[in-house]
């Protein structure tokens, strides 16, 4: 047993790299992804799980990074946004967001795709409806949601048959 | 927006889990899920000074059949297990069906069904669930371990019959009921509900908990349970009485939704008015019970 302490050693994986730390024990792991590690696509809204914009990937589901604390996440694999998008251009989802015009200020953007990422993993040809549903926990006070809809249905409908399978 | 200092240990094993919050039972908070108690933290609603990381307590975890046909749930279940489990759909399709109503994905991936229980929101799905599936709960503390039912467990808002020094250890449900119903009316998808209603209905069987059994016969064991709605997860006693001894069908729906109105006292806020939730319960009640007839006729068939 560990005696309580309001340090905390933590050794996981960012985006494929192993990083380890000493982390306060109430640092959040959206701070500690932007502060620490110097990952600002991970946006930090509201910061008591409502609007979405700090969703990562914690072994592959997705979570709210305000939600979590760094001390928690010892032994996982976390993926932000920066370890969705490839190292030159961008990944299909994120051209389709990008043609699809569905976003405005880009706040929700990094938490949308890593939504709809954890989504298409899960349901391949997701219908309307469940896009909707699915992104209902992304606040997004710009576009509406209807071209973020859109480019998610794009993006489905450009993959290739076999991946839609 | 950052919690108060706090420390943080992460226990191994219950005795480890158990001694720390005995160290200091009131000062101490466990983790979880997080998806309830963060917000408070981060809010400085609560400032604990220590958290106890629960989250890697084997004994916490798994969902194990019973040879009566129920189940028993590890607190540390994640409602994504409980709606996508097929244990979980075939023995207790209620919970499974309240777990994909709870949060969005995000929060269903984190949040324990044990936290979810343990906290007690009054319009929380999964403590309304296991209310009306008569559940049975699981505790463990510095003096041993104890089960109370969830009649006697939820006594009030964000109140419940865990005491400081106990953990939730597990819940264990009955073998499914024949009907069964669950609604619930929301803005968005993942929202807390503003109404919602969760009914089991056993034909044939007499009603054995309620506070003062109606006299009908051979009518069916109903369990009625609103949740946002009152105070607490909420028995709708008044309504279940309506439907003693007699058949379940449209009008006696209708008779039961009417009553349930009587049964809650809900709150008013920016949401939606006291008088608009009580109308909710009503139409609410109503569709729960058709849809747990239907169920029963599909049984029956």
């Amino acid at each position: 047993m560990t005696a309580p302490s309001d340090r905390v050693t933590v050794r996981l994986t960012v985006n494929g790299r192993p990083v380890a730390h000493v982390v306060e024990a109430r640092r959040s792991l959206a701070d500690f992804l932007r502060e620490d590690l110097g990952l600002t696509g991970t946006h930090v809204g509201c910061e008591h799980g409502v609007c979405g914009a700090c969703t990562v990937l914690v072994d592959g589901r997705s979570a709210r990074s305000c939600l979590l604390f760094a001390a928690q996440l010892d032994g996982r694999a976390v993926t932000t946004i920066e370890g969705l998008t490839p190292a030159a251009g961008l990944s299909p989802l994120q051209e389709s967001f990008r043609v699809c015009h569905a976003m405005q200020c880009g706040f929700c953007t990094p938490g949308m795709i890593v939504t709809v990422t954890e989504l298409l993993a899960q349901e391949p040809t997701p219908s309307t409806e469940t896009i909707r549903e699915a992104i209902s926990g992304n606040l997004c006070m710009c576009t509406g949601y209807v071209n973020i809809v859109r480019a998610v249905e794009q993006a489905v409908a450009a993959r290739p048959t076999q991946a839609r399978a | 927006m950052k919690p108060a200092p706090f420390r943080y240990a992460r226990a191994d094993s219950l005795a480890e889990a158990t001694a720390l919050l005995a160290a200091a039972p009131g000062d101490t908070k466990l983790l979880a899920g997080g998806q309830s108690l963060v917000p408070m933290l981060n809010m400085r609603l609560v400032r604990p000074a220590v958290l106890v990381d629960v989250n890697g307590l084997r004994e916490l975890t798994g969902i194990t059949p019973l040879p009566d046909g129920g189940l028993r749930l590890g607190a540390l279940t994640r409602h994504a297990e409980l709606a996508a489990s097929p244990l979980v759909r075939e023995r207790a399709p209620l919970l499974a069906e309240a777990a994909r109503h709870v949060g969005h994905a995000a929060i269903r991936n984190q949040g324990t069904l044990g936290g979810s229980v343990a906290h007690a929101d009054p319009a929380a799905e999964l403590p309304a669930a296991l209310l009306a599936l008569d559940a049975r709960v699981h505790i463990t503390g510095p003096h041993g371990a104890r089960e109370v039912a969830a009649d006697a467990f939820f006594r009030g808002l964000l109140t419940t019959a865990l005491e400081p020094e106990e953990i939730l250890t597990a819940i264990e449900i009955p073998a499914p009921p024949p009907g069964w119903g669950f609604v619930e009316i929301a803005r968005r998808p993942g929202d807390f509900a503003l109404a919602g209603v969760a009914v089991v209905v056993w034909p044939g069987r007499r009603p054995l908990t309620l506070p003062s059994p109606p006299r009908g016969g051979e009518g069916s064991e109903v369990r009625l349970v609103g949740f946002g709605v009152g105070d607490r997860t909420l028995r709708l006693i008044g309504a279940e009485r309506v439907l003693a001894g007699g058949p379940l069908d449209a009008e006696a729906a209708a008779r039961a939704g009417a009553a349930a109105g009587a049964d809650c006292d809900p709150p008013s806020d920016v949401h939606g008015s006291a008088e608009y939730r009580r109308h909710l319960a009503t139409v609410l009640t109503e569709r729960a019970l058709l849809q747990a007839a239907a169920r029963l006729a599909g049984h029956a068939r």
